[in-house]
Order: C-alpha cells, then sequence, then structure tokens
C-alpha cells in the first residue's frame, strides 16, 4: 500500500490549468521531493495533497484512504498530515512551546511532554521553548515549524519550500538535518522545492514537474544521469545538447567522437539526434589531440568550469580540478568519458 | 508692527460695539427665536443667542468672569435664576416696569431677576380609571392607595427638583422625606423619560396618575402626531391642594448679567418680553400662564379653568433644591 | 594627532547627554496642550469636598458603579459577538449578500446613539404605535401581556450596542483581511477544524484589534450622557450632570469625572498590557489571497441572517421610523437655516477631523521617532479624552481659555487701554479644541496602529538614501499608510457629526449644528420635529461611512479589489 497516491489529478484556477492529469505514488517512509521552477503547479499539488484544494478530475489517498476526489473531500484535520510552509507559519502569538504544543491539545498533559522534549532532544530546541517567534532566527523558525509539524505524530508529512527562507550556507545542513529528522520518526514526506542540490540532499525520490506535469519520477542519480525527458535534461544539472547521428543500436557518432551507451536508443540508425554531454562527462587531458578553446570559465573552489568552444562552433562544458588554470582564449586538450548515453531528437538546439 | 497689532485688536472689539444684545438662553431656540425676532424687529437691536442647559451657561458665565460677552441670562426654571443670582452673575434690573408689571412673588425681592411667564406642575389623571373627586394635594400622592399606580419623570429633572423643593419649603426636612418615600412606593414604573411621556403611560394605563407641567399636555392636544393627540386626549387635569396653598408654579425669567456690556438694549429686552404681545405669545404658542396680570391664557389653557396658585417666593426654590435632591436620592428616586 | 577630536564633533552630541529631539520637544508640547483640559479636570480631585461625598456613597454612588459597571460589561460583551462574528462571516465567507453586508454593516454608526434611544422608544414603549396597536389588536389593556420595557439597562444596552459594534467590526475586519491565511492553514493540518482554527488562532491574532475596538466602545459607553439619561439609567455620567446641576456642585461633578477616569485608565492599561505581551505582527512575509468558502443551504442563510439582523436593528428600522416621522414634519422644521446648520456640522466636523489628523501623524511619528516612555504615556494620556463626557471637557477647555483670555485682557488693558474681552472662549477654537480632546484618541490610535505596521528598516533604507525625517514622513510614511490616515478623518468627521454636549456649551453666538437641533426638538419631546435633523445626521455621515469601508477592502498587502 502506498503512504500517499495521487491518481490523474487535475485542477485549475479560473479556467487556467494548473495540475493536470498528475499521478504518482510514494511509498511508506519514503522521502519525496517534488522539484519544478517556481510557477509550475508543485506547491498546488501539495496543497491539495493536503487537502486545502479540492481537484477538479482524479483522485488522491492518503494511507489506503481515499482522501479527495471531484465529489468530496476528507477534512485538511482529519488527514493525518503534517505541514510545514515556506515562511513556516509560526504563530506569533504562542510562545515556541506553545506552537509545539498546539497539535497535540486533546493528549493527556504527560503525553505532551513527553513528545515535547523528544522533539526537543531531535531538533536542538530546548533552549528555545520560552520564546517567541519574532526571537528567533530563520533556522531556529524552520526547526520549530518542523517540530510543530511532526509532533501530532503525522503519517505524512508536506513540506513546502522548507529551506528558502534560510541562508544559503545553512541550507545543507539544515536539510541534511530535516531529513535525518524525517526518517528517525520514519515520516513519509514530500517536499517541495525548486533549488536541485537542495532536493538531491534529501530526498530518496524526485519528481520533476513542469507546467502542471510529472515529467520523471525517480533517484536524484537517475535524474542526472538518465534523464527521460528534455526538459529534466536541461533543469536537472548543467549540459550542452550535442548533435550527433546514431550509428548503431547502441551508439552515436558526434564531433568528438563515437559514444556507445549500455543499451538501446531505440532511435534509427542514421538518424540525426541530439545528445547530452555533462561537464563531467568532458575530461580535460593536456595529452589529448582533441582541443577546444576556452571562452569562459568560473572559478568553483576545488574546480573550474570552462565554457569551452569545439572547432564547428559547437560549445562544451567541462568540469577541471583547479589546478588547471588555463587562460580565456586559450587551446586546452580535452577528451569525452561518457556513461550514460543519453539521446533526444534533433529539436531546436538549446545551449546551457 | 504694534499699530497692525493694535487694528487688529481694535477689529476684534468692534464687532462687540454695535447696538446688540447677548443672550445666554436655556431656553430652547424653537420656543424663543420668534419672539427675540420680533424685539429685533421692533427695536433694531441685533440680538445674538446661544441655547444650552442652565448650569453649563451659569457655568460658562462664571468661568468667563467679567470678560463674558452675554447680556442677559434666560432660564426655564426660578431655582437656576436663584443660583445664578447668590454666584454674583447677576445685576440688578435698572426698570421700573419689571415691579410695575410681575406681581412680587414672581421676582426677585432685590430686583436681580424676573419671571417672563409661569407653568404649573399639575396632576394628570386617567379619566377612565380614576375619579377627580379622589385626589386633593401632592401631599396625599404618598397614600398607599395610590400603590403602583403613579408615574414621573427622573429626579434629575428641575421641575421635580422645584416640586420637591417648594414642600420642603412648607413642610420641613423630615416631613418632605417621608412623602417622598411614599411616592416612590407607589411609582407604577422606574422614572424615566419625559414628562410627555408619562402622559403617554397614563393613556396607554401602565400607570393612572401623573406629575406633569400643563404646557406638555397642551403640546400634545396641537400636536401634528395623530398618537400624541390622542393620548393627551384620555387625561384629565387636576389641580392639586386648591382647598390650601395652590398648586406648585414654576417659572421661566431672565436676569442681566454682572459682565453685560449692553445693559440698555438688555432692560429693553426685558420690557419686551414683558410686553402684552410677548406675554400673549408665550400664552399661545407654548401654552404657558403669562407673568403679567390680565392677559389672558390661550383657549387650550382656558379649558383647565382657573387655579389657585402657591405663593412661596420663588427664590425658596432655589434655596432648597439641593436638599430636595438629597431627599429624593436617599428615597431611591431615581 | 590632537586635531582629530575637532574632525568628530560634527556627528553627534556627547554620549550620556540627552539631546531633546525636535520631534520629541514637538510631541511632548502637544502632549501637554491636550493634557491641560484633562488635569484641568483631574485636579478638582485635591478639593475637599467630604459632606457630599458622605451623601453619595450613603445613596447613589454604588447605583452609578454598578450601572455603569453593567452597561459596560453587557455592551462589551454583544458589540464583541456581534462585530467578531460579523467581521468573520463577511471575511472568511460567501453567502448571500456578503460583498453587501462588506459595507452595510458599518452603517449603523452614523446613528447617533441618543437617537436611536429616541426612535426605538418612539416606536416600542408603552405608548408608541406597536403596542398601541397589540392593545387595539387583542383588545387587551396594560398589564395582560409582556411587552420587554424599553427603557431601562437593558435596554440601554441593546441601544449603545447595536450603534457602537461597528468599532469593534471595523477593527477587526481590518485585522481578518489582513492576515496571513498560513496560520490558519497550518492550525488545520495539526488537527484544528475551520471554526476552532478561527477561534484559536484567527482570534488570538486578531485580539489587539479587538481589544482597541472593544476600548473604544467601552469608553463610548461610558461617556453616553444622551441615552442614559433618557432611559432614566443612573450611571457615573447622569451622576456627574445631577451632582453638578442639581447639588450645584461642580467640583463633586468634577471628581466624579475623575474617578471616572481612574475606569478609563485601568482600560487603558489593560489594552497596554495585552498589546506588549507578545507581539502580533506576522512572521510571514506571504500572503496568500483570502479565498473565500462559499456557504451553501441552510448555512448560507443563516450566515445572511446574522449579518442582516445588526444592520436591520441598528439602522434600517430606526431609518424606516425617522423617515416616517420626517414625513410628517419636513415642511416645518426644513427652512434655509436648516441648510445652515447641515453647513456647520459639516465645516466644524471637517476641520476637526483633519487637524486631528495631521497631529495625530505628527504625535504617531515623534512617538516612533524617539521611543521615549514619557512620549509613550504622554500619547496613552491624550487618548483619555474619549471617555470623558463632552460637558466636563468642555468644562475642563473652558476655564483655561478663559485664563488665558482673561491674562491677555489685563495686559492689554493696563498696557494699551484696550479690553480684548475673550479672544478664545467662546469661539469656534474652542469648540475644535474641545473635539480634538475628546476624539484625538480615535485618530491617534488609528495612525499609531498603521505606523508600527511600517518596518523600522523601511525608515533605515530611506535614511541610507540621504532622507531627512520629514522627507522620509512625506515619501515612505504618508504613502504607505494613507488607508489609515483616511479612516482615521473618517471616523472623527463622524463622530464630531454626532457629538452634542461639548457643542451645547462652547459653541459661539448664533452657531447651530443638526446635533444641537435635533437635541432641542427631541428633548422637548417632540421627536418627530426632531426626526429631520436626525436624518441629516445620518445622512451625512453614510458617506465618510462607505468610503472608509471601501478603504478597508483595499487595505489588504496583495488584493486586487476594486479601484
Amino acid at each position: 500500500m502506498h503512504s500517499v497516491k495521487v491518481e490523474k489529478v487535475s485542477i485549475g484556477f479560473d479556467g487556467v490549468p494548473v495540475v493536470r492529469d498528475l499521478s504518482i505514488a510514494i511509498d511508506p517512509g519514503e522521502i519525496a521531493c517534488l522539484l519544478g521552477p517556481s510557477g509550475t503547479g508543485k506547491t498546488t499539488l501539495l496543497r491539495l495533497i493536503a487537502g486545502f484544494e479540492k481537484p477538479d478530475t482524479g483522485e488522491i489517498w492518503i494511507n489506503g484512504v481515499k482522501c479527495s476526489d471531484p465529489a468530496g473531500m476528507l477534512p485538511v484535520e482529519e488527514r493525518g498530515i503534517g505541514m510545514v510552509f515556506q515562511d513556516f507559519a509560526l504563530f506569533p502569538h504562542l510562545s515556541v512551546e506553545d506552537n509545539i504544543l498546539f497539535g497535540l491539545r486533546n493528549k493527556p498533559a504527560a503525553k505532551q511532554r513527553g513528545r515535547l522534549t523528544q522533539l526537543c532532544d531531535l531538533l536542538r530546541i530546548r533552549e528555545l521553548l520560552d520564546k517567541f517567534p519574532h526571537q528567533l532566527s530563520g533556522g531556529q523558525q524552520q526547526r520549530v515549524a518542523v517540530a510543530r509539524a511532526l509532533a501530532p505524530g503525522p503519517r505524512v508529512m508536506l513540506l513546502d519550500e522548507p529551506f528558502s527562507n534560510i541562508d544559503v550556507e545553512l541550507r545543507e545542513e539544515l536539510a541534511e538535518e530535516v531529513r535525518a529528522t524525517l526518517k528517525e520518526e520514519g515520516v513519509t514526506a514530500i517536499i517541495v522545492s525548486h533549488n536541485q542540490l537542495e532536493s538531491f540532499a534529501v530526498a530518496d525520490r524526485i519528481g520533476v514537474i513542469y507546467n502542471g506535469r510529472l515529467l520523471q519520477w525517480d533517484s536524484a542519480f537517475n535524474l542526472y544521469h538518465r534523464p527521460l525527458d528534455r526538459y529534466v535534461a536541461d533543469f536537472v544539472g548543467q549540459g550542452v545538447f550535442m548533435p550527433a547521428r546514431v550509428v548503431s543500436a547502441t551508439s552515436v557518432e558526434t564531433e568528438l567522437g563515437i559514444i556507445s551507451g549500455s543499451g538501446p536508443h531505440n532511435f534509427a540508425e542514421g538518424e540525426a539526434v541530439e545528445v547530452l554531454i555533462r561537464p563531467d562527462d568532458i575530461i580535460h587531458d593536456d595529452d589529448s589531440d582533441m582541443t577546444a578553446v576556452v571562452e569562459h570559465k568560473i572559478f568553483r573552489g576545488a574546480q573550474f568550469l570552462y565554457t569551452l568552444v569545439l572547432k564547428s562552433g559547437q560549445r562544451v562544458l567541462s568540469l577541471v580540478p583547479s589546478h588547471h588554470n588555463h587562460p580565456v582564449n586559450q587551446p586546452i586538450g580535452i577528451r569525452m568519458e561518457i556513461d550514460h548515453l543519453v539521446v533526444f531528437p534533433t529539436g531546436a538546439g538549446r545551449g546551457v | 508692527m504694534r499699530l497692525y497689532f493694535l487694528f487688529f485688536i481694535a477689529l476684534f472689539i468692534s464687532t462687540a460695539v454695535s447696538a446688540e444684545v447677548n443672550i445666554y438662553s436655556a431656553r430652547k431656540e424653537a420656543l424663543i427665536k420668534p419672539l427675540l425676532q420680533r424685539f429685533t424687529e421692533a427695536s433694531g437691536t441685533r440680538v445674538n443667542l446661544v441655547t444650552g442647559d442652565a448650569d453649563a451657561l451659569i457655568k460658562r458665565l462664571e468661568i468667563e468672569g467679567k470678560n463674558s460677552p452675554a447680556d442677559v441670562l434666560l432660564t426655564v426654571d426660578a431655582a437656576r435664576l436663584y443660583r445664578a443670582k447668590t454666584r454674583g452673575l447677576f445685576q440688578k434690573i435698572p426698570s421700573e416696569m419689571v415691579s410695575a408689571r410681575v406681581p412680587a412673588r414672581y421676582r426677585d425681592e432685590d430686583g436681580y431677576w424676573t419671571g417672563l411667564s409661569l407653568r404649573a406642575r399639575v396632576i394628570a389623571y386617567a379619566t377612565d380609571r380614576v375619579n377627580p373627586n379622589q385626589l386633593t394635594t401632592y401631599e396625599d400622592l404618598a397614600d398607599p392607595k395610590w400603590r403602583g399606580r403613579i408615574c414621573v419623570r427622573s429626579s434629575s429633572n428641575i421641575y421635580n427638583q422645584s416640586l420637591v423643593a417648594g414642600l420642603v419649603a412648607h413642610l420641613g426636612i423630615e416631613k418632605t422625606g417621608t412623602w417622598a418615600n411614599g411616592l416612590v412606593e407607589n411609582f407604577a414604573r422606574a422614572p424615566r423619560g419625559g414628562d410627555r411621556d408619562q402622559i403617554k403611560a397614563v393613556a396607554a394605563g401602565q400607570c393612572d396618575l401623573a406629575l406633569v407641567n400643563t404646557y406638555y399636555i397642551g403640546g400634545m392636544l396641537t400636536s401634528s402626531i395623530e398618537a400624541e393627540r390622542n393620548a393627551a386626549r384620555h387625561i384629565g387635569v387636576f389641580w392639586p391642594n386648591q382647598q390650601g396653598r395652590g398648586a406648585h408654579i414654576n417659572i421661566s425669567g431672565i436676569g442681566i448679567t454682572a459682565a453685560s456690556k449692553n445693559t440698555e438694549q438688555a432692560k429693553r429686552l426685558i420690557e419686551f418680553l414683558l410686553s402684552d404681545e410677548a406675554q400673549h405669545w408665550y400664552a399661545e404658542t407654548n401654552f404657558e400662564y403669562p407673568v403679567v396680570d390680565g392677559i389672558r391664557p390661550s383657549e387650550t389653557l382656558q379649558q383647565w379653568g382657573d387655579f389657585k396658585a402657591d405663593e412661596l417666593p420663588m427664590n425658596r426654590l432655589g434655596e432648597f433644591n439641593s436638599e430636595a435632591l438629597r431627599i429624593m436620592d436617599r428615597a431611591g428616586w431615581k | 594627532m590632537p586635531s582629530s577630536a575637532t574632525t568628530v564633533t560634527g556627528y553627534s552630541a556627547p554620549a550620556g547627554f540627552p539631546v531633546l529631539k525636535p520631534w520629541t520637544v514637538l510631541v511632548l508640547f502637544l502632549v501637554m496642550i491636550f493634557a491641560v483640559p484633562l488635569i484641568t479636570v483631574i485636579s478638582s480631585v485635591f478639593v475637599p469636598n467630604a459632606e457630599i461625598w458622605r451623601h453619595l456613597r450613603e445613596t447613589v454612588l454604588a447605583d452609578y458603579i454598578t450601572n455603569s459597571l453593567l452597561l459596560m460589561f453587557g455592551v462589551g460583551v454583544i458589540t464583541l459577538l456581534i462585530g467578531v462574528i460579523t467581521a468573520w462571516l463577511v471575511t472568511m465567507f460567501r453567502f448571500p449578500g456578503s460583498r453587501q453586508f462588506e459595507w452595510a454593516l458599518l452603517l449603523p454608526m452614523s446613528i447617533p446613539a441618543y437617537i436611536i434611544a429616541y426612535t426605538y422608544t418612539g416606536v416600542l414603549d408603552v405608548g408608541g404605535p406597536l403596542q398601541i396597536w397589540i392593545r387595539e389588536y387583542f383588545g387587551i389593556g396594560y398589564g395582560d401581556y409582556w411587552f420587554p420595557e424599553i427603557r431601562s439597562l437593558g435596554g440601554a444596552v441593546c441601544m449603545l450596542s447595536l450603534v457602537l459594534y461597528p468599532y469593534v467590526y471595523l477593527l477587526t475586519r481590518a485585522a481578518f483581511v489582513e492576515q496571513s491565511v498560513c496560520v490558519l492553514e497550518v492550525s488545520r493540518t495539526l488537527g484544528c477544524g475551520p471554526l476552532r482554527s478561527f477561534y484559536r488562532i484567527g482570534i488570538a491574532l486578531a485580539r489587539p484589534a479587538i481589544i482597541v475596538g472593544l476600548s473604544l466602545v467601552l469608553m463610548e459607553t461610558l461617556a453616553d450622557y444622551g441615552t442614559v439619561q433618557y432611559f432614566g439609567v443612573a450611571t457615573f455620567t447622569t451622576g456627574i450632570f445631577r451632582t453638578w446641576f442639581g447639588l450645584g456642585d461642580s467640583v463633586a461633578a468634577a471628581q466624579l469625572s475623575a474617578l471616572m477616569m481612574f475606569f478609563v485608565i485601568i482600560l487603558l492599561y489593560l489594552e497596554y498590557h495585552s498589546r506588549h505581551r507578545s507581539r502580533f505582527h506576522h512572521t510571514s512575509t506571504r500572503y496568500r489571497n483570502i479565498r473565500k468558502l462559499p456557504l451553501t443551504g441552510s448555512s448560507a442563510w443563516l450566515a445572511t441572517f446574522v449579518c442582516a439582523l445588526p444592520v436591520l436593528l441598528g439602522f434600517i428600522v430606526p431609518l424606516f421610523f425617522l423617515m416616517q416621522w420626517a414625513r410628517q414634519t419636513w415642511g416645518i422644521v426644513i427652512s434655509e437655516d436648516f441648510f445652515q446648520l447641515i453647513y456647520n456640522s459639516m465645516v466644524l466636523a471637517s476641520i476637526t477631523a483633519v487637524v486631528a489628523m495631521i497631529l495625530s501623524m505628527v504625535m504617531a511619528y515623534g512617538k516612533r521617532q524617539s521611543g521615549s516612555r514619557t512620549i509613550r504615556l504622554g500619547t496613552r494620556f491624550v487618548g483619555m479624552g474619549y471617555a470623558i463626557p463632552g460637558t466636563v471637557i468642555a468644562v475642563g477647555v473652558l476655564l483655561p481659555f478663559a485664563w488665558v483670555d482673561r491674562h491677555i485682557d489685563v495686559f492689554f488693558s493696563t498696557r494699551f487701554g484696550i479690553n480684548t474681552g475673550l479672544l478664545l472662549s467662546g469661539t469656534l477654537v474652542a469648540l475644535v479644541f474641545a473635539y480634538l480632546v475628546r476624539f484625538m484618541a480615535v485618530s491617534l490610535n488609528t495612525v499609531d496602529a498603521a505606523l508600527m505596521k511600517v518596518k523600522p528598516s523601511m525608515d533605515e533604507a530611506a535614511r541610507s538614501m540621504g532622507m531627512k525625517d520629514l522627507a522620509i514622513l512625506k515619501r515612505i510614511h504618508i504613502p504607505m499608510i494613507r488607508g489609515s490616515l483616511l479612516t482615521a478623518t473618517l471616523l472623527v468627521f463622524v463622530d464630531v457629526l454626532k457629538e452634542l454636549p461639548a457643542t451645547l456649551i462652547l459653541r459661539p453666538f448664533n452657531y447651530n449644528t443638526l446635533a444641537i437641533r435635533t437635541y432641542e426638538l427631541a428633548n422637548e419631546e417632540r421627536l418627530a420635529e426632531a426626526a429631520c435633523p436626525a436624518l441629516a445626521i445620518v445622512l451625512v455621515s453614510i458617506i465618510p461611512v462607505v468610503l472608509l469601508s471601501r478603504s478597508i477592502s483595499r487595505s489588504r498587502p496583495g488584493s486586487h479589489a476594486l479601484g
């Protein structure tokens, strides 16, 4: 049984479709992430699951119970969900302690205390209990918001852009912390994010959403290396699409040579296609006789991200250890090292 | 620079120089304005008017002191005239006409104020439920036979305070206190509303008797509202204490302020208000009794017949006003 | 380098030496001027007056206190119920007429309490049309049937509640409209149903606004004279008048007022306390438009009924009867000088409203700039005038003004031999000043609350771009709180239009207003004739009241309301 199952759900506002015929299923204890740029319907999908919106078509099941369909809705408060909002929405008139205990008001006092202690230890917020929300930093507010949502022991946690209001330096740390907490609690979670690194850090599985549709529902690794959709390839990670011609059922030929995949790519021989070349697919090699001219470079600490121009004028990206510091406009030697062949039909050529 | 300033000041003052008279009036504008307009037409003197509660106006006179712009104070009861006099706010009225036309008991014995019209406080009774033969005096209203049958307005009202002050003057504090206790026992309802409301309550059957001023009945009988006319037709007027001292009388009156700068105009105004024309107007328009002997009351008033009026000097009402209120406070007359 | 000491002097005064900023001085000056009438009243406490107090204590004081407290309690509870529930319904739900109710619920505000009291008495009293009809139709007499007595404490509670609940409604609705929906949704996810969420979060967050509204209501209730006097309910206000007029003791009357101010201080303290304990502005910066939940079936009609009832009883019914009476009497009441009355009322109300708005702006901004405790307390003190009956304020204004006049007069008569007489008292200046003392609280509270919502970082940002105080006020604050400034102005306008007792005492010769004309006629128990000026007050007030309603529905951040 899936923990959350969304089946063919569509919704529109004022005639504009926002979520279109979307299905997704999340296993118990799994941390899922809905990834996509802003305005693509991720938050709406989250609100549909929470029960704040009613689907125009389709059904939503939580833990084997049908919660939403166009005919009826189980009220939000009866769904057994916890939710963390983008701005945390802590109750400004209540202390941290009262915020956390808010969802526990019907439990016996001893249970309340026990749960409070447990959450304080888990999220390290004991010293904040007497404070009011306006006295907390962003990171503290977030931890309190998570604690508050977890307190009643929800079976499903919904987190709407939980890290976007946090300082960049803290994000990764908090993301891991949240992941650890969710795993510790064994709760199924759905996190909405527009930041791929964040979602890579926290999620077991990621669904890329664009224009109201679920494009791919997969692990972070596969999204990066085996994107099923040109848009996913473009949105997740960096890279370029390079023209190529199919030479066999498993390989294509490009300006840089023949690339072979592990399985069939399902294009006919001789067909003009495009392949996805990631920055880590192009290795800098001073000994290589294949060269490209450095057009632009970005220093990234351990690495440089070079934008290189091939003879044909085609641009590729390359991640190079940063002790290889080459000036702009100078040719450098490169070679290809591609484990995953990702082929798309020729479309409008897209750059980085 | 200084010249400009003086000029400015002079401008301010010049507005107060032309022939005019400034009135602080406790009588409502609608009940005095037409008469004042007649005065302006007849004398060419401009009249400026502020109306308000008598005590507030007295307070204003007091605070403004000798700078007060007011020339006369008009009130609708004697106690306030007495109060203004004792606080030194009045000067003697320099007119022989007052003593010639107004009976002594309706003006100040020292000549500081004079009455302008009379108002009698009578017992209004439900003609269908009360035989007027049962009615005798104000004192009798405290008799247990009227238990739960009397309506009267609040003791905050000056007419009630004056009525009780009159009783204090005649009977003394102790007897008046006992009387007030008995009267309050006889109330049909907690005091509320004005005199017209008491009349309506009698007409509606909530009570059988009410203490009211006669001109209210007159006003209702000639009202433009049908319901008011109907209510007034249901009640009869009984003149109390006719075998004894007579019915309780109050006055509306006037005095010239100590600060007056237009004493001559003020005197003329008073003389005008005591003229036959003005006295008739009071009687016809507001159903009050003229203070000047020999002026006939209006026809509405005549239907209630002649009556014997209490001859208690008006100043006594003022003297005992505060005592009267305390008695009513103690009796629980709200 | 020795010269370095001179180079820094341009920055700031030496530490530890308090510098009085111009704003602080200005605000303190204003506070002092406004405090004079209040202090005049309070200072009466020190005049010994034991004998009268013994009499009061033995007879009526207990009544005054109990009745005042009962009245405040009753009006408080009812206005809270009506105000908060209707505000919630029109903000959160869609039902038949919900859009119209948004503004219609404010309409009763335009009817002065004494007028609604006169009107209902005329209709419901023993001698009124309804009871006459009952008696005639059933052929019974008085006493054979039960009918609620309108002129009673309960009646006064109802009358005052009907015209005062809009204050609670207005402020609560503004607070609801500004609330981030997120917090309500969080509460849902934590297992609270919509009703519980509203109660535990919506109301809790709107509490400061609700309490401000409630304190305005309670202060108005305490200061009311017309209604309680007419209904024969002995309260502090009627007590003050009795003591003054009947016992002829203005000192004891002032002492009673001072005692009443003590009540107000407690009220203000409670309000201050509740505002102080925790902050209520939202940690959230995101606003999701409130999507009104459509109600259907019986719950929709119930909502309509709940919202319609106060409008019906507080506005339409009294308006209907006023119009009935006005129809019978307009011929004799409306003349040329009737239009002069309308003009006078509007001019007075406009001048006062604008001056009050400007002064509130100055005071609230000065308070923000200085943040000193003295100024905070001072501005609070200025707000107390709202709870003082107009008559008492009038005396508090007359005394100092006459004092100033007397000294000017003495100065000029000794120096130039000219008698200046009264320059200030007995002019419109004195009257407008008294209005300001009385109604400053309304305007100041509104402006202050709005300014508090402007984050200090805005000031800092502007300052960093080289703007001075005045420029910031003009270019940042005023545009941001324009809506609230309008609200403040309109509230004072409507209040002044209805004001009676201070006008009665302080107005110059030959100067009357609609309220005065209404009062004089109604006081003579000529209710029918009083209907015309009363109706004019209501009609003149409706325009600002509707404007008010429009301004709050637009005030929501990110809302796409009309206009």
